[in-house]
């Protein structure tokens, strides 16, 4: 290396040095590669990582329940479950101004959803208590108003409530409307909270900045010409319960010092919203209902994993769901050995196909080849319907049997609506994918090495199975990787004719998305039914070996 | 060129109709979602072509998706491009897109047609306005049909929800849905439950327990179906002797192609299907959909769907305008589920009820199956 320092590097045609034209040249190569496959590359992203990436997110997704019921979720990590007792009263007053506004974005519905799927019975106490919110807010807007009539106008309480200083606070409710509904809820407010009347009165100035975002960027109306919701009535009903806010408001002179002072003066109503929410139904009072939103209170939850291994998220933490209630782990078993059975028989079944096909001379071997390709020509719809027809009880299959005697009539084969008629089907719609791999390896085995085998005296079978079936391993192994991962996925032949015991995991997936909507727990399994299929091809891997999977050649 | 026409028409109307101040801003296309077949049929038949001969320019497409319109509507909602303008589904399906947001609150005496005599939209349609969205259209019926040539030598034919259960009296297949919803009322009936009792009784763990208890009876003789069609297709066979379907299926197999079935409607349960505007549409695209479903939904457009298929009309006025069927010409108000003759012993979908249970029993149930 010492005499590269006399000679300097070496260089190309055109001057520069040697290695780093080579690079050039190289990276040139590389970028119009790249080029070529970025279609299909940014197709595969756009069309398919992309969406699944995002369906698996939502098998441990559960911001809904901070983000519909913030305050209540942060009163709510003081209350300890093991007491037995309801939550305190300021979980239940967060509550209801968080539940004000679900129900006003109409977000509580989706929560009383989600809820329900751990707790039955959530759904409707969400539904039906959404609506009575503004009846406990009417309470309180009710005796304000009759205390003081210049609170009935919405330009007053604009007077009151603008000001300078408050910044933090609107981009602080902004934030929480966005979460709630999903939207960006950008643009002008037209109303910005004094900071004055947010230290004298925070809670008012939190419900009417809620009000105000609302009103200006969703109803699109002018703030101070609409009249504030009954939340703010009753959030400036629970600011004067407080004595020290009483005192500050006597010494306050901004505007509307005068109203607010002579309401220190009158009696509220007493109404806690424990009773309130009490009165609307007994269930917001049971520790039962708590522990379900406490417990699913965290952003991500491991919930939708545990549902789908027949377990569940406890106060108590993870217990074994009740015996009539699993199904999960049975099914993802039934797939898996089902799968394996379809597989079985395909080989079985595929490789005298194969065989023929790689022998015999090419005429007869095109027209077999169409008889193969035929089927998977036709619509899967229309073959599993056909073997609807042939396998039922007064199907061709039955009616021909009784004909021919093997069967009596009165005791027809039940072919059908159990997992025979899984495997009947599936087998006969995933053959070709047994078929064409084998068939293009056994194409490439050379027939003079039979020969030769016999030449030396093998008999046919030992020619057979010392020389000819180990070469065709690998079309078995690509077959068979082939025909399981197509199986285990498997729903609409299930689904027509599995009956009970012949359905896989993907139909309670289906089910899962399009009719439960459940798509948290569909999107568990399916990252479940994922996992498995990766370790499979790994085991087979390590004991077969990939390399020896060819399709062809 | 021909497919210039349309477009000309529409742009021409729309001038016409921009010059005379009136109904100016409507979108000329208009998705409808609906469930296919024969149902879908009566729909083109009563609703859609008459709407479209008297708005020349508006072109209608047909989605056979209302199966997964929920799902569909939610991902719809989540990608931001609403493609349906008005969609057809059951009254359940309606709550949950109502819960969700996704479907449009309707104000029925400010949105539908009164009835010809006056009556309000709301008072027409009365206690089947369920839930904000929902917009009423048929009264259909699940209920079940038997062979009358399987029928056991000196017994009556099944006149009773329990001969269901009685496999001593009635021996054969059986066809059920594959879900728990009607199956377990019926179970809980026949097993001593008072009707008025069915829902208290099926909240509790003990009695969803005695419901699949019941069904366990005749576990062994039923095929669970998941398609309307596949109770009439399963009695056209001779695979059942005896299958719940919706009585609309029961009616086509019975009256347009002669198969020897006949109608137990004893305990039918009663439930809803109708239109719902998804919700996010644009100003024009929303006025076009309420525009249509406002003459879908009126009076003589529901008595008109009953001539091609046996659903009642949703409304109290409609139902004296009830005809023949259009091309058998058979009377069609003895076919109806709301006929007195049939409606005897009913029940009613329990809409609140199963909005909170589904989940929970379904997981039962499904594992009930799987044993």
């Amino acid at each position: 290396m010492s005499d590269t320092t006399d000679s300097g590097p070496m260089l190309a045609a055109d001057g520069t040095p040697l290695k780093e034209s080579l690079g050039r040249a190289l990276r040139r190569q590389k970028i119009r590669a790249l080029a070529l496959i970025a279609p299909l590359l940014l197709f595969v992203l756009l069309t398919f990582v992309i969406p699944i990436v995002s369906m698996l997110v939502r098998s441990v997704e559960n911001q809904i329940v901070s983000d519909t019921l913030p305050g209540t979720i942060a009163a709510l990590s003081e209350w300890d479950s093991t007491q037995g007792d309801a939550p305190s009263e300021d979980v239940f007053q967060n509550l209801f101004f968080d539940m004000f506004n679900a129900a006003e974005a109409k977000e509580h519905t989706k929560l009383g959803t989600r809820l329900n799927y751990e707790n039955t019975g959530l759904a409707s106490l969400f539904r039906t208590s959404g609506r009575s919110m503004d009846d406990i807010g009417e309470v309180f807007q009710d005796a304000i108003e009759d205390a003081d009539a210049r609170f009935e106008d919405g330009a007053f309480w604009y007077e009151m409530m603008s000001g300078a200083g408050g910044d933090t606070l609107l981009a602080d409710r902004r934030t929480r409307w966005s979460a709630l509904t999903g939207d960006n809820m950008s643009g002008d407010v037209g109303f910005a909270p004094s900071q004055d009347i947010a230290a004298l009165l925070p809670i008012t100035t939190a419900a009417y900045t809620d009000f105000a975002i609302w009103t200006a960027i969703e109803d699109e109306d002018i703030v101070a010409e609409e009249d504030p919701w009954e939340a703010v009535y009753a959030a400036l009903a629970v600011d004067l319960r407080d004595p020290s806010r009483v005192a500050a408001i006597a010494s306050y002179s901004g505007a509307g010092a005068d109203a607010l002072q002579a309401l220190t003066a009158t009696e509220m109503p007493d109404l806690t919203f424990t009773e309130a929410f009490a009165d609307l139904d007994e269930d917001w009072v049971s520790p039962d209902v708590w522990e379900t939103v406490q417990v699913y209170s965290p952003n991500y939850t491991p919930g939708y994993f545990l549902n789908s291994v027949d377990r569940e998220l406890t106060i108590d933490g993870v217990e074994a769901r009740p015996e009539n209630e699993q199904l999960y782990i049975k099914l993802f078993g039934r797939t898996l050995w089902m799968s394996l059975i379809i597989t079985s028989s395909c080989i079985l079944l595929g490789y005298p196909v194969a065989w023929l096909l790689a022998n015999l001379p090419v005429r007869t071997a095109n027209v077999l080849m169409i008889l193969v390709l035929l089927p998977f020509w036709t619509s899967l719809l229309v073959r599993t319907s056909a073997w609807k027809v042939l396998l039922q009880q007064q199907g061709v299959i039955n009616e021909l049997l009784v004909w021919l005697g093997f069967v009596d009539d009165a005791n027809r084969l039940i072919l059908m609506n159990n997992s025979t008629g899984t495997i009947i089907a599936m087998t006969h719609i995933l053959l070709p994918f047994m078929i064409l791999p084998l068939y293009s390896v056994m194409k490439t085995i050379p027939p003079t090495y039979l020969r030769a085998a016999k030449s030396l005296g093998a008999t046919n079978w030992t020619a057979f199975w010392r020389v000819y079936f180990p070469q065709s391993v690998p079309g078995i192994g690509a077959g068979s990787i082939l025909v399981f991962i197509l199986a285990i996925g498997y729903y609409i032949t299930p689904e027509i004719v599995g009956g009970t015991d012949g359905v896989f995991i993907s139909n309670r997936i289906a089910y899962h998305i399009s009719r439960s909507l459940n798509w948290g727990l569909a999107a568990a399994l399916g990252t479940i039914l994922l996992v498995l299929v990766l370790a499979l091809y790994w085991v087979y891997d390590q004991i077969v070996g990939i390399d020896n999977v060819k399709l062809g050649g | 060129m021909k497919f210039n026409k349309p477009i000309l028409a529409t742009m021409a109307l729309g001038l016409s109709a921009g010059a005379v101040g009136a109904d100016g801003h409507m979108a000329s296309d208009m998705t409808l979602v609906s469930w296919g077949g024969a149902y879908q049929q009566s729909q083109i038949n009563a609703y859609a072509d008459p709407y479209v001969a008297n708005n020349p320019g508006v072109t209608v497409t047909w989605d056979e998706s209302s199966a997964e319109a929920v799902a569909k509507l939610r991902a719809m909602n989540e990608a931001g491009s609403i493609t349906w303008d008005v969609v057809d589904v059951v009254a359940a399906d309606a709550l949950r897109l109502c819960d969700e947001g996704l479907a449009l609150e309707i104000d029925a005496d400010e949105m539908l047609a009164a009835a010809p005599d006056g009556t309000s939209a709301s008072d027409d349609f009365g206690d089947l306005l369920v839930g904000d969205c929902f917009i009423p259209q048929i009264v259909y019926s699940t209920t079940f049909g038997y062979r009358t040539d399987m029928v056991p030598d000196g017994v009556d034919a099944p006149s009773n929800i329990c001969d269901v259960f009685d496999l001593e009296t009635y021996p054969g297949m059986r066809a059920l849905e594959k879900r728990p919803i009607n199956n377990v009322e019926w179970a809980l009936l026949c097993d001593g439950v008072a009707k008025e009792d069915v829902y208290d009784v099926l909240a509790t763990e003990e009695g969803q327990e005695q419901a699949l208890a019941k069904l366990d009876t005749i576990r062994d003789s039923v095929i669970w179906w998941s398609a309307g069609a596949d109770t009439p297709q399963l009695l056209a066979d001779g695979e059942i002797f005896m299958g719940s379907t919706y009585n609309g299926r029961l009616f086509a197999a019975i009256e347009e192609q002669g198969q020897p079935i006949g109608m137990m409607w004893d305990a039918q349960v009663f439930d809803l299907d109708g239109w719902i505007i998804p919700e996010g549409l644009s100003e024009e695209r929303l006025a076009r959909a309420l525009d249509f479903v406002k003459f879908a939904t009126d009076t003589q457009r529901l008595a008109d769907q009953a001539k091609y298929i046996s659903y009642g009309p949703a409304r109290v006025s409609s139902a004296p305008l009830v005809g023949k069927h259009a091309t058998l010409g058979i009377d069609m108000a003895q076919h109806m589920p709301t006929d007195p003759n049939n409606a005897a012993n009913t029940f009613l979908y329990n809409y609140e009820f199963w909005a909170d249970y589904r989940d929970d029993i379904d997981a039962k149930f499904q594992a009930w199956l799987a044993q």
